[in-house]
């Protein structure tokens, strides 16, 4: 079968070699962890406990704040030191729960294997999944159990787990379903149950022939599943390029997938939901890839949320050479910081080490209008239209010409030979066109 | 600890920028430099090199009176000097690719605001402006060095091919330029001045001997137009890196087969001289090197395609019914200046709308 895919894109180098061939390892408990108030998409959570309060390993320490959020839980046992502002993976400084670890590890209630999905209501698996503060893993971090919970008028028929992981470096989700394949297609049957959807799809991405070849042989006797094999182009791992390389549906400009019948989950989630219903685990764990050339061991690391960064440097032997920049993510969306103690959080599928050349000052030239970045858009804008309209501060232009639309891939700013940065451009453009509208 | 470096993502970049594009160019046109060599002598190199200093000088002497920084190590104005120096006889007095390049970067270029700003080729515009006021020097002078038969005038050729016949091949290759002499035939024919031998000529022009002759590049041209065979080398680079796009020249050159078959023969409607309008004049070059320039060129897909069929039917216009025998020049900058237009007209349909909408 031919691999899928979709208009537009770029082929950047993957760099996926520095870490595909190496299995998980598990990251010891660091002596403090910082948990973010704001992990996600949606009202940041409300912290229930207070500077001094002893806490037991998953138990609540900050509670939803309203429907569209999500609750967290302490990855340690331990004491409660400060509620303060810390560095957040976005860049930005935002209110953190610090917890020293005590060492202990004692659970409030440890996970086991007791629950069985089939027996159980689709309410009652969406139940679990909201309770263990569970948010899409892959980056943007929606809360789960909204996207689980469609409005009656939008019947869900197919439900695509997200193995694609078109962001160079990382490898995360490749590892992870090479380990966990079993629990990654039951956690798949399980959303499926929750939206009744009759289909399954597995979307991964060419270069993972491995992870392909092991999904197909699980899935050969389902008669509803199916793996997806497609093209490496990205940004094919994007929501609305995935569901139209895997069902040819294409999702309404401003629109959810929801409106046409697509639930899409990362392969991450998915374990995390698997372990939530099964054995009632929060979500206080994640896999995440150390890479990048300047590092001397890159790994793929189990790791509780809340670990700085640095400390994660540390187990992968730091670094060859003087770091440059630190992103957290991919390096196509991620986030460059400047702290590097700045703790992960439930979206954190990367950290990437950049060398001091990666630092790029070279300035913006005239654009050549080359059409370069039109070719390579995938929404099919025109980015370079979109920028000069923002540079001129013609906001309604911008509008227009589909500013809002874009979903800041990166791909435009990628091929330009100019050096444009045309999707901080339009970063800006979207804020102020949102200003506008809100006035 | 020390702070690091933030930016905006994304943080790779494809190994590209503007002088990587433009060195690029001016590498791949070096093959056509050599024919011009194997073909004119090293007279065409000098015309081509004064051109080129021309252009970077006076790139560099308006930036430094206009205290702008200096972008002549970028590789466009050598771009620009080279393509006008190609785009003049290969016998022109010394001081024209002179003149021209001065003309190209201070009136095409600079004074827009420079690079990525002209709104029409400056290359071109130096040959148009070269066109208007010098005519002659630039309309003379094709012979080839290497068989010249003292037969350099139009009517004399004409009579000596009519008359004689016998050496008919050999005189279409090495006199004035062969889209000239099929002009002048072709309208001889029409309007029944001309003889049986007339038609001959002008079937001859469709002849595979007549169609090698033209790709290598063995004909009467400009320096940098007449061979086909190396542009086409150099240009398969440029298409392969990416560096210019496949449907300007492939809808360009493919509307300019289709209306010569059309409507430039003899015999009636279809059965024009295919190969002969592809492979003579400008048009490789053309559509290949200047259409394709990035700055005065549609961004969007649709656009290049429309762009490629104007400048097409322009050119044929111009070659059948124009005052020149050569229009792709002409074609080309009319087109540029439909760009903004165009690109207005052609937005792609943005994903997940239910059709384009136009922001003009």
């Amino acid at each position: 079968m031919r691999a899928k895919t979709f208009r537009g894109g770029i082929h950047p180098h993957d760099h996926k070699y520095l870490t595909k061939d190496k299995s998980i390892e598990q990251f010891p408990a660091p002596d403090f962890v910082t948990i973010h108030l704001s992990q996600h998409i949606g009202a940041p959570a409300k912290p229930v406990v207070k500077p001094g309060d002893e806490v037991k390993k998953g138990q609540i320490i900050a509670e939803p704040n309203g429907f569209v959020s999500i609750p967290m839980h302490s990855p340690v046992s331990g004491k409660i030191k400060k509620i303060a502002n810390f560095p957040h993976p976005t860049g930005s400084r935002q209110m953190a729960i610090h917890i020293e670890n005590d060492g202990k590890d004692e659970w409030q209630q440890e996970p086991e294997q007791k629950n069985d999905y089939t027996e159980m209501k689709p309410k009652e698996i969406v139940d679990k999944i909201k309770n263990a503060g569970i948010c899409g893993m892959g980056g943007a971090g929606f809360p789960t159990h909204v996207k689980l919970s469609p409005p009656e008028d939008k019947p869900i028929n197919t439900v695509i787990l997200n193995g694609v992981e078109c962001e160079p470096y990382l490898t995360a989700d490749h590892r992870l379903m090479l380990s966990k394949a079993d629990e990654i297609i039951t956690g798949l049957k399980m959303i499926m149950k929750t939206v009744s959807a009759e289909r399954g799809m597995i979307g991964i991405e060419n270069n993972k022939p491995d992870a392909i070849k092991l999904m197909k042989e699980k899935l050969r006797n389902e008669k509803n599943l199916t793996v997806v094999p497609l093209k490496l182009r990205y940004p094919q791992g994007a929501e609305k390029q995935l569901i139209y390389a895997a069902t040819k549906r294409k999702v309404p400009a401003g629109g959810l997938p929801m409106d046409i019948g697509v639930v899409v989950q990362n392969v991450g989630t998915a374990y995390a939901i698997y372990e939530a219903v099964t054995s009632e685990k929060p979500s206080i764990e994640r896999i995440t890839t150390v890479t990048g050339q300047s590092v001397k061991n890159p790994k793929n690391l189990k790791v509780l949320v809340g670990t700085p960064i640095s400390e994660m440097i540390e187990f992968c032997e730091g670094t060859k050479e003087p770091i440059g920049k630190l992103i957290a993510g991919g390096p196509m969306m991620g986030f460059a910081l400047s702290d590097q103690d700045t703790p992960i959080t439930k979206t954190s599928s990367g950290v990437l080490l950049m060398g001091e050349d990666a630092v790029d000052d070279a300035s913006e030239r005239a654009c050549l209008r080359c059409g370069r970045c039109v070719d390579a858009c995938p929404m099919n804008l025109a980015p370079t239209f979109i920028a000069d309209a923002v540079k001129n501060e013609a906001y309604e232009e911008a509008k227009k010409l589909n500013c809002m639309d874009c979903m800041e891939c990166g791909s435009c700013a990628y091929v330009c030979p100019s050096h444009i940065d045309l999707v901080q451009w339009i970063k800006l453009g979207k804020l102020e066109i949102g200003k506008l509208e809100n006035k | 600890m020390k702070l690091l470096n933030v930016s905006a993502s994304p943080h790779l970049h494809e190994n590209v920028n503007v002088p990587k594009v433009m060195w690029t160019v001016v590498a791949t046109l070096i093959p056509a430099l050599i024919a011009a060599y194997i073909f004119f002598g090293w007279y065409s190199i000098f015309l081509t090199i004064l051109g080129i200093a021309s252009a970077v000088v006076t790139e560099a002497i308006i930036q430094v009176a206009t205290k702008q920084e200096l972008t002549i190590s970028d590789g466009s104005a050598v771009v620009t000097g080279m393509l006008l120096a190609y785009n003049i006889p290969p016998t022109a007095p010394w001081w024209l690719p002179v003149v021209g390049a001065m003309f190209a970067i201070a009136i095409g270029k600079q004074i827009f605001g420079g690079l990525g700003y002209n709104p029409v080729n400056p290359a071109l515009l130096g040959r148009a402006f070269l066109m208007a006021s010098w005519p002659v020097q630039m309309t003379t002078g094709w012979t080839t060095k290497l068989a010249n038969l003292g037969t350099s005038t139009v009517s004399g050729l004409k009579t000596n091919i009519i008359e004689g016949g016998n050496q008919m091949l050999e005189n279409l290759i090495t006199s004035a330029t062969p889209l000239n002499l099929a002009k002048q035939v072709r309208g001889d024919i029409i309007d029944g001045t001309a003889g049986e031998s007339a038609r001959t000529v002008f079937h001859q022009l469709s002849s595979v001997d007549f169609i090698e002759q033209l790709f290598w590049g063995n004909i009467g041209g400009c320096i940098g137009e007449v061979s086909a065979a190396a542009l086409l080398l150099g240009a398969a680079v440029l298409v392969y890196k990416h560096y210019i796009e496949w449907r300007i020249p492939v809808s360009y050159i493919g509307t300019v087969a289709i209306l010569s078959w059309f409507l430039g023969g003899i015999d009636g409607l279809f059965s024009g001289p295919i190969l002969f309008h592809i492979f003579s004049g400008g048009l490789i070059l053309g559509a290949f090197y200047m259409a394709t320039d990035m700055v005065t060129s549609p961004v969007t897909q649709k656009g290049r395609v429309i762009f490629g069929i104007g400048a097409g039917i322009l050119t044929v216009v111009i070659r059948l019914w124009g005052g020149y025998p050569e229009g792709v020049s002409y074609s080309i900058l009319l087109m540029n200046l439909a760009v903004p237009l165009i690109d207005r007209l052609t937005p792609e349909k943005v994903f997940g709308y239910k059709k384009a909408e136009k922001t003009s």
